[in-house]
């Protein structure tokens, strides 16, 4: 479904404040991979995502989804085929727009908008079939402005707002990491929940190592701009904490000696 | 009373087709677009040439309003394409325009003495009289653009237009160009200031390339009034609420002189007022927090 191909992305190149922030990242997702991402800070976790979204150009490389060479296409144009939700609450929604109409936003995602009226009848009854199944009242508050909602409410909204048009991708970037513990847990199995319903391919950024071997069907690590471990299946059903900590010890670790002897 | 009351009234009409503009930018799409001061006597300037030459009311207007939407779009390209600051895009538009407005005119001040207007040729139709010809123009100028902003700021389009003024990151995720958007709110501004200065120039009897003057001052100072006063959530309600707030500051504006402001003073005192009125949030909240400590 999703094929990097040995990208490279560097910011502010050639100045004092370089950064090389993915070196020759490769990675393959096959339909329906739930696939959780952790690493330290500046690993390049954010900056894969959203290199893949189309947030900023890649300096080489190439990125595929469902067939179709995405690798120069601008941030608009791919929203065709992904659905994101973002770290802070307030940036998947228009706050001082109304719950219906950010929903009707979203339900024609990748679409050209026209002249035809934003709202219709058909629309309302399916977004409050489809807030019920959010099961936090919302579908009885769908004049309200998403401004006036909470930081978990809102989340969960952009949670279906990404998803109510099935994306062939869905990205999340650490968009719990904001919430308290309980409502991040909420958000995190409404998400479980949807991505399984659907069959969504996903790629989520956590920081939390016990949500990233909970949920997903595989796991990648990564450090200093590439992907260090990769596991899935079983051998991650049977992974603990631990086992992950030292992983990265490990994989870290290498690459520091390996640093040394280029260096020296 | 009435005598005064009704010309402000029809006036502050006129004028809420350009408080319009202003709050498409000013609110919807969250920018100060200062294109209004040059695109405003760039209507009326356009208007006037066209009539003086002998056109019809009709085309005089489109022509004016075509003029606007183009003033939009160069502040929209510089601004989306160039990547100036919406401010300081705004501001070249508007410096530019004085150029154009001259070479559109060929001179500073063209008259429309004895020359077909709109009201004119409204008052030979329905033979009203001089004030209600003005009101009524006004009101259906008024009630259309209106019904217009409302309407197409309903559509899919408005709605992506609306999205990007609260969040571009959102609405780029969601598949929408947020240049092409920005482009489109600006133009569509600019096309209702535009056409409002053709109005105004026709109502006056002449367009002047000085008559843009602190426009977006009294755009402002209409759409916060219309806040402060009538202060609505629904998006109807805000257009309304412009439209009655452009009528308020007439009567405002009428009162001060009638108690004896001299008319010099007209635009510190509508500086001071807008000041004001920008600054009543913080003063709410302030007496607010005082309220709550109590």
């Amino acid at each position: 479904m999703l094929h990097v191909e040995h990208i490279h992305k560097t910011f502010f190149a050639g100045t004092i404040n370089e950064k090389v922030a993915l070196q020759d990242l490769s990675l393959h997702l096959a339909p329906g991979d739930f696939v959780t991402v952790i690493g330290g800070n500046g690993a390049g976790k954010s900056t894969m995502l959203n290199s893949i979204a189309g947030v900023y150009p890649v300096d080489s490389g190439k990125i595929v989804i469902d067939g179709a060479d995405i690798t120069k296409t601008p941030e608009h144009k791919r929203a065709k085929y992904i659905g994101r939700v973002f770290q802070d609450p307030m940036m998947g929604t228009a706050a001082g727009m109304m719950i219906e109409e950010n929903l009707a936003i979203a339900a024609r995602r990748g679409k050209t908008p026209g002249l035809k009226w934003s709202l219709n009848e058909k629309d309302h009854d399916w977004f409050v079939e489809m807030l019920k199944e959010l099961d936090l009242g919302l579908e009885n508050r769908m004049t309200a402005r998403v401004g006036l909602l909470s930081g978990g409410q809102r989340q969960a909204l952009t949670l279906l707002m990404a998803t109510i048009k099935k994306p062939k991708l869905l990205l999340l970037d650490e968009h719990t990491a904001a919430l308290d513990p309980k409502t991040a847990a909420k958000v995190l199995a409404l998400t479980e929940r949807i991505v399984d319903r659907d069959q969504l391919t996903t790629l989520m950024i956590t920081h939390n190592m016990r949500d990233a071997l909970r949920y997903g069907n595989r796991l990648i690590m990564m450090y200093n701009g590439r992907i260090l471990v990769d596991v899935a299946g079983d051998e991650k059903k049977n992974l603990t904490t631990q086992d992950l900590l030292q992983m990265f010890e490990k994989a870290a670790g290498n690459t520091l000696d390996s640093d040394r002897l280029l260096l020296s | 009373m009435i005598d005064i009351l009704m010309p402000t009234i029809a006036q502050g009409l006129l004028w809420a087709i350009m408080a319009l503009g202003v709050y498409i930018t000013f609110r919807v799409l969250d920018i100060a677009d200062l294109t209004v001061e040059g695109s405003f006597p760039l209507g009326a300037a356009v208007a006037a040439s066209m009539l003086s030459e002998g056109y019809s009311v009709a085309v005089a207007f489109i022509c004016a309003a075509i003029a606007g939407m183009l003033a939009g779009v160069a502040t929209g390209l510089l601004h989306t394409k160039l990547k100036i600051p919406a401010l300081l895009a705004g501001i070249l538009t508007m410096i530019a325009l004085y150029s154009v407005n001259l070479r559109v005119m060929g001179k500073a001040n063209l008259s429309l003495l004895r020359i077909d207007t709109i009201f004119t040729e409204m008052q030979a139709w329905f033979n009203l009289d001089n004030v209600y010809t003005v009101l009524s123009v006004g009101a259906i100028a008024a009630l259309l653009s209106g019904l217009f902003i409302y309407w197409f700021f309903g559509t899919e389009i408005g709605a992506a237009i609306r999205a990007t003024g609260f969040n571009q990151q959102m609405i780029r995720a969601q598949g929408v160009d947020t240049r092409v958007t920005i482009i489109l709110g600006l133009l569509i501004s600019n096309a209702l200031v535009a056409l409002s200065g053709a109005l105004i120039a026709q109502n006056n009897g002449f367009a002047d390339v000085g008559m843009g003057t602190g426009t977006i001052v009294i755009g402002l100072a209409s759409v916060i009034i219309g806040e402060v006063l009538f202060c609505t959530r629904s998006f109807k309600n805000c257009i309304v609420s412009v439209i009655l707030g452009s009528v308020v500051y007439r009567i405002v504006i009428a009162a001060v002189l009638q108690m004896g402001m001299p008319p010099n003073d007209l635009k510190l005192f509508t500086a001071l007022l807008v000041a004001f009125a920008l600054s009543l949030p913080l003063v709410k909240d302030k007496v607010g927090a005082r309220k709550a400590v109590k």
